[in-house]
C-alpha cells in the first residue's frame, strides 16, 4: 500500500491511483471488475485511520439531458465496469445557463461528468478515462488499437441511430434504409468477421474490454429498430448474450437501472426547449 | 526492423492530415499511397484491407488500422505523445477533442457547395472566436507552462497548432487577441521536427482547390 494512497485517503484529496496496482490479489478475466468496486473499498478502509473518514472519491456524477443522447455509452460502460453513480439532470434553459456560467463546461457543452476530482467534457475523453481506469482498454497499444478500431467504427453507426430522431419526416424513410444497410452491409459483417477469425468470446485480447460493452450497446440500438438484422449474425446474437449475462450488465438491463428509454417526441420537445433551437 | 508507416489517402489534407502531422512531429517518416480515383478506392476494399470500406488507413507495426483516432492514439502513445497517466491523458482528449469538433467544422465547410460556404465558415469563425480559442487561451493562462498538458510536449500541442494554422489560412485576425496561443505557435513551429515539417517539399498537404475538390467527389462518390 502506498503512503502516498493512504495520505491521499486521509487528507480527502481526490484519490488519484490507479487501484489496479494496488490489487495484489488480481483476478482474471472479468472477475475483477466485478468485485473491483468492492475490493476498492475494503483498500479505503485499511488504509485510514478511521474507516468512515475516506471520502475520497464521491461517485462520478453526469451531468446531461434526462434522455441517451451522448451520454447512454458513459452510462452503459460505468455501470458494466460495476461503478455507481449519481446524474444530475439538465431539465431547463436555466440548468444549462447555470452549467455554462459556472465555467463548468470548458466549451460550453455536454456531457460533463465530475470524476476523480476533474470536470470531463468530450465525451470520448470520460470514456477513455473510464475505461483505463477500470481495465477495460487493452493490455498493451496494440491491443488498445483494435479495441479502438473496433470502437470507432461503433461510433459512427451509433451517430446514424442518434441522428434519426432529428431526421426531418419526409426524410426519415430513407435515412432508415441507408442506416439499415450500413448496418447489415457495412459494421455487422465486419464485426461478425472479428468474432470469427479468433473464436474467441469477445472481441479483443480473450477477455472483456469496453469494445464488448459498446458493440453491445449498439447491437441493442440495432435490435430495437429492427430485430431482423441481427438474424444472419450468429456470432454477434451470441456475444450479445453472453454480455448481456454479466451480472452488471444484467443489472443495467433491468427495469429501474440509469439505462434511458428511446428518444420520443417529448423528450425531443424538451431538449429544443433546453437548448432554445 | 519496422518498415515505415504507410498512408493510404488520398492527396489532399483531409481526415489524414492531423495524423502526418503527429508522425513529423514525433520525428517518423512515413510513405504514402495516394488514392487518384475511385478504381483505387475500391481495389482496396476488395484486398480486404479496410475494415469499415473507409480510408484514412495506415499499415503499421504490422497492423492496417482505420479510424483516425485509432491511428492517431496509437501513434501518440507509442511516441510518448500522450501524457503520464490517465489524468494527464483525461485532459488531453478532452482538449484534442475540443479540437477535432472545430476539424469537422472545417472538413464539411471545405466540401460544402458554394452557397452554403459563407453561412457555415461564419457559424466556424464565431465558434472559434468564441469559443475554442478562449478556452485554450485559459488553460494556458492558468499554468503559465509552455505546453498545454504536463509540462512537456504532447499531442495536444500538435492538433491544437495544427488548427492555428488552419485558423490563420482563415483569416489571421482571429488570433490576434489570442496572445499564449500565438506564442505556443511559435515555440512549437521551432522544434526541429515540425520546423521541418513546415518547409516546402514536407508531407503537408495545402488547403483543398477546386480541381482536388472535384477529385475528392469522384474519389469518394460525394454528391
Amino acid at each position: 500500500m502506498s503512503a502516498v494512497g493512504a495520505a491521499e485517503c486521509l487528507s480527502l484529496l481526490p484519490c488519484s491511483v490507479d487501484y489496479h496496482a494496488w490489487d495484489g490479489t488480481r483476478a482474471k478475466g472479468f472477475q475483477s471488475l466485478l468485485t473491483g468496486h468492492n475490493q476498492r473499498l475494503s483498500y479505503h478502509q485499511m488504509s485510514v485511520e478511521n474507516p468512515g473518514d475516506c471520502i475520497m472519491a464521491g461517485k462520478p456524477r453526469l451531468h446531461y439531458f434526462n434522455a441517451r443522447g451522448l451520454m447512454e455509452s458513459i452510462r452503459w460502460l460505468l455501470a458494466a465496469a460495476g461503478v455507481e453513480f449519481e446524474e444530475e439532470f439538465i431539465d431547463t434553459p436555466e440548468d444549462f445557463e447555470k452549467l455554462k456560467n459556472d465555467g463548468s463546461l470548458i466549451f460550453q457543452q455536454v456531457p460533463m461528468v465530475e470524476i476523480d476530482g476533474m470536470k470531463l467534457v468530450q465525451s470520448r475523453a470520460i470514456l477513455n478515462y473510464i475505461a483505463a481506469k477500470h481495465n477495460l482498454y487493452g493490455k498493451d497499444i496494440k491491443e488498445r488499437a483494435l479495441i479502438d478500431m473496433y470502437i470507432e467504427g461503433v461510433a459512427d453507426l451509433n451517430a446514424k441511430f442518434r441522428l434519426l430522431p432529428v431526421t426531418p419526416p419526409d426524410e426519415k424513410d430513407a435515412k432508415i434504409t441507408l442506416i439499415k444497410e450500413s448496418t447489415t452491409n457495412r459494421y455487422l459483417p465486419a464485426f461478425e468477421k472479428v468474432l470469427k477469425s479468433h473464436g474467441q468470446d469477445y472481441l479483443v485480447g480473450n477477455r472483456l474490454s469496453r469494445a464488448d460493452i459498446h458493440l453491445v450497446e449498439l447491437l441493442y440500438l440495432v435490435e430495437e429498430l429492427d430485430p431482423n438484422l441481427l438474424a444472419n449474425f450468429p456470432l454477434l446474437k451470441a456475444l450479445k448474450a453472453r454480455i448481456s449475462n454479466l451480472p452488471t450488465v444484467k443489472k443495467f438491463l433491468q427495469p429501474g437501472s440509469p439505462r434511458k428509454p428511446p428518444v420520443d417526441e417529448k423528450i425531443l420537445e424538451k431538449a429544443r426547449k433546453i437548448l432554445k433551437v | 526492423m519496422a518498415a515505415k508507416p504507410k498512408l493510404y489517402y488520398f492527396d489532399g489534407r483531409g481526415r489524414m492530415e492531423p495524423i502526418r502531422w503527429l508522425l513529423a512531429a514525433a520525428g517518423v517518416e512515413f510513405e504514402e499511397e495516394f488514392l487518384e480515383t475511385s478504381k483505387d478506392l475500391e481495389k482496396l476494399r476488395n484486398d480486404g484491407s479496410l475494415m469499415f470500406q473507409q480510408v484514412p488507413m495506415v499499415e503499421i507495426d504490422g497492423m492496417k488500422l482505420v479510424q483516425c483516432r485509432a491511428i492517431l492514439n496509437y501513434i501518440a502513445a507509442k511516441y510518448n505523445l500522450y501524457g503520464k497517466d490517465t489524468k494527464e491523458r483525461a485532459l488531453i482528449d478532452m482538449y484534442i477533442e475540443g479540437v477535432a469538433d472545430l476539424n469537422e467544422m472545417y472538413l464539411f465547410w471545405s466540401i460544402s457547395p458554394p452557397n452554403e460556404q459563407a453561412a457555415k465558415m461564419t457559424q466556424m469563425k464565431d465558434k472559434i472566436a468564441n469559443c475554442y480559442l478562449p478556452a485554450f487561451e485559459k488553460v494556458l493562462k492558468s499554468h503559465g507552462q509552455d505546453y498545454v498538458v504536463g509540462n512537456r510536449l504532447s499531442r495536444a500541442d500538435i492538433h491544437l497548432v495544427e488548427l492555428l494554422y488552419t485558423v490563420d489560412e482563415l483569416d489571421p485576425s482571429l488570433l490576434a487577441n489570442f496572445p499564449l496561443l500565438k506564442a505556443l505557435k511559435t515555440r512549437i513551429s521551432n522544434l526541429p521536427t515540425v520546423k521541418k515539417f513546415l518547409q516546402p517539399g514536407s508531407p503537408r498537404k495545402p488547403p483543398l482547390d477546386e480541381k482536388n475538390l472535384a477529385k475528392v467527389k469522384e474519389i469518394f462518390q460525394l454528391k
